[in-house]
């Protein structure tokens, strides 16, 4: 049984004449996590942008659910259920908390997560909900991030780079929330610099480097040396 | 004419002034478009306003309940099927596509309506005035300034109370997010400039009663419209209000030292707070 929720199939993507993906293919399973790694310049993010539509791609490259999605733009892909917790957080500046999770609730589908659920996962959220956002700090605002992906109710989340910038207590905390999503039904991409956090969290890794897969399977069947070589090479 | 006198007159004028920089300042803010266009399409609604009085008799004010929809509709239209292709990180293209649009109007305007000043007739109201102590003003300028500050509170409760007014400020903070939760980000532009053209149409109308018009004045209340959101400073709207209203108090005087100085004076005030203050008084864009 074909068990695959997103599907990336031979995937070259770039900016401009720059080619910076070239060949990427893997699946995401339903209910799963995997985990992406590779260096600077790997072409991780690259991937994320080409999979939400934000970089030129091809109507069969991508598939979610069975379908091609490759031709559509980034807001309708959120409409069908693939949100983002982009690098750097990137909150809306001139919204206040509540409004950065309300305004991805107004445009996202219904479904388990609300606000006040948001709320509940990070109770710090709703004691600074009238705050400007990026008067946070750089966890609290890495909550907004992950809670504006989740009040869409998104089927998938593409995690990029969870932990950067943060305090090692600080990703602590937002690496606490991963169960409660996970068992809300929500896989994941996660891109993570922490080679040994990403292996714990994921079913299924993928190593890049320069923009190509080089290494690809089960988290499990991996030692931490080649992952070492993968993400470096020779 | 006294001292109070002059600065309420300058306030009342700095309302009409509001009015065209309203726009101006919401579409600049959301988009960062420089709309070359904006005061030759007051113009544009001031002669559909005319056309509507013309063909049916009413009232000019009547007339807005169509000039509004009519012009809203045009903004859409211009900004999802031509400004949005030219969208982009450069900001030079739609500002050159709005000066064609410019030329392009007043060139129709031209050949429809020839050379001729037109001007609307809005019965009493256009000489009646108020008395206030030894002082009096016209009731169309006090109606014009609260008409501008019904507006601007009015697109300040729409910014920060609704669905669209959070997706204005989302897809004005960041555009390639704002579109990855969902928002319809060229949809969301149009919807501005919609917005923005009723605005001008109010502007336009009130203009239009106020003074004669002709194909060539748009370029003028452009001027006036970027002077009062560069003194309020880039994409506060309350700032615009301020930005108009110093405007016209500088007017004022200057016409009351000369009338020949009547705009030299507005842009010299203009100028004043450029260099004092290079990013207006109340600026919300970096």
């Amino acid at each position: 049984m074909d068990n695959s929720l997103l599907r990336i199939n031979n995937l070259s993507s770039g900016y401009g004449d720059f080619q910076a993906l070239f060949d990427v293919s893997f699946c995401l399973e339903k209910n799963s996590v995997l985990g992406l790694v590779g260096a600077n310049g790997a072409g991780k993010t690259t991937l994320f942008k080409s999979i939400l539509g934000l970089l030129p791609r091809e109507k069969s490259m991508i598939q979610f659910q069975r379908q091609d999605i490759g031709h559509l733009s980034a807001n309708k892909l959120a409409g069908l259920g693939i949100a983002m917790v982009p690098e750097g957080r990137r909150l809306f500046s001139s919204l206040s908390v509540y409004e950065n999770l309300q305004i991805a609730a107004d445009y996202g589908r219904k479904g388990y997560w609300t606000i006040e659920r948001v709320f509940e996962l990070f109770p710090i959220l709703a004691e600074k909900q009238k705050m400007p956002s990026l008067s946070l700090s750089g966890g609290q605002q890495q909550m907004v991030a992950i809670g504006r992906a989740l009040v869409a109710n998104p089927e998938v989340i593409l995690f990029d780079e969870l932990s950067l910038g943060l305090a090692p207590t600080v990703v602590n905390d937002v690496y606490a929330a991963m169960p409660s999503i996970i068992e809300s039904g929500i896989s994941a991409i996660l891109v993570e610099q922490d080679i040994e956090r990403v292996r714990k969290i994921s079913k299924n890794l993928v190593c890049m480097r320069e923009g190509k897969i080089v290494l690809s399977g089960a988290a499990s069947q991996f030692t931490k040396e080649q992952l070492t070589t993968a993400y470096f090479g020779e | 004419m006294n001292f109070i006198e002059l600065i309420i007159q300058g306030i009342l004028l700095g309302g009409l002034y509001a009015l065209f920089a309203a726009g101006l300042s919401l579409i600049f803010g959301i988009m960062r478009l420089v709309n070359i266009a904006h005061g030759d399409f007051i113009i544009l609604s001031a002669y559909i306003a005319y056309l509507v009085i013309s063909y049916t008799g009413v009232h000019p004010f009547i007339a807005l309940l169509l000039v509004i929809p009519i012009m809203s509709m045009l903004g859409y239209m211009i900004q999802r099927y031509i400004l949005n292709r030219t969208m982009g990180d450069d900001i030079l293209p739609p500002l050159l596509v709005t000066f064609g649009l410019a030329v392009i109007i007043q060139n129709t305007l031209l050949t429809t309506f020839s050379t001729n000043t037109h001007r609307l007739t809005a019965g009493d109201i256009d000489t009646a005035s108020v008395g206030i102590l030894d002082m009096h003003f016209g009731l169309l300028p006090i109606l014009t300034f609260f008409v501008a500050i019904i507006i601007i509170f009015g697109l300040e409760l729409l910014f920060s109370y609704t669905k669209i007014g959070r997706a204005f400020r989302a897809t004005s903070d960041d555009r390639e997010m704002a579109s990855a939760i969902g928002i319809n980000t060229k949809h969301v532009f149009a919807m501005a400039m919609a917005l923005c053209f009723c605005v001008i149409s109010v502007a336009g109308v009130l203009l239009a009663i106020r003074s004669s018009f002709d194909p060539f004045s748009g370029p003028a209340r452009l001027i006036y419209g970027f002077e009062a959101v560069i003194i309020g400073g880039l994409g506060s709207l309350w700032g615009t209000l301020v930005g108009g209203i110093i405007l016209g108090i500088a007017q004022i005087f200057g016409a009351h030292i000369s009338p020949s100085f009547q705009i030299l004076a507005g842009h010299l005030a203009f100028f004043i707070i450029l260099a004092v203050r290079p990013k207006g008084l109340f600026s919300k864009v970096e």
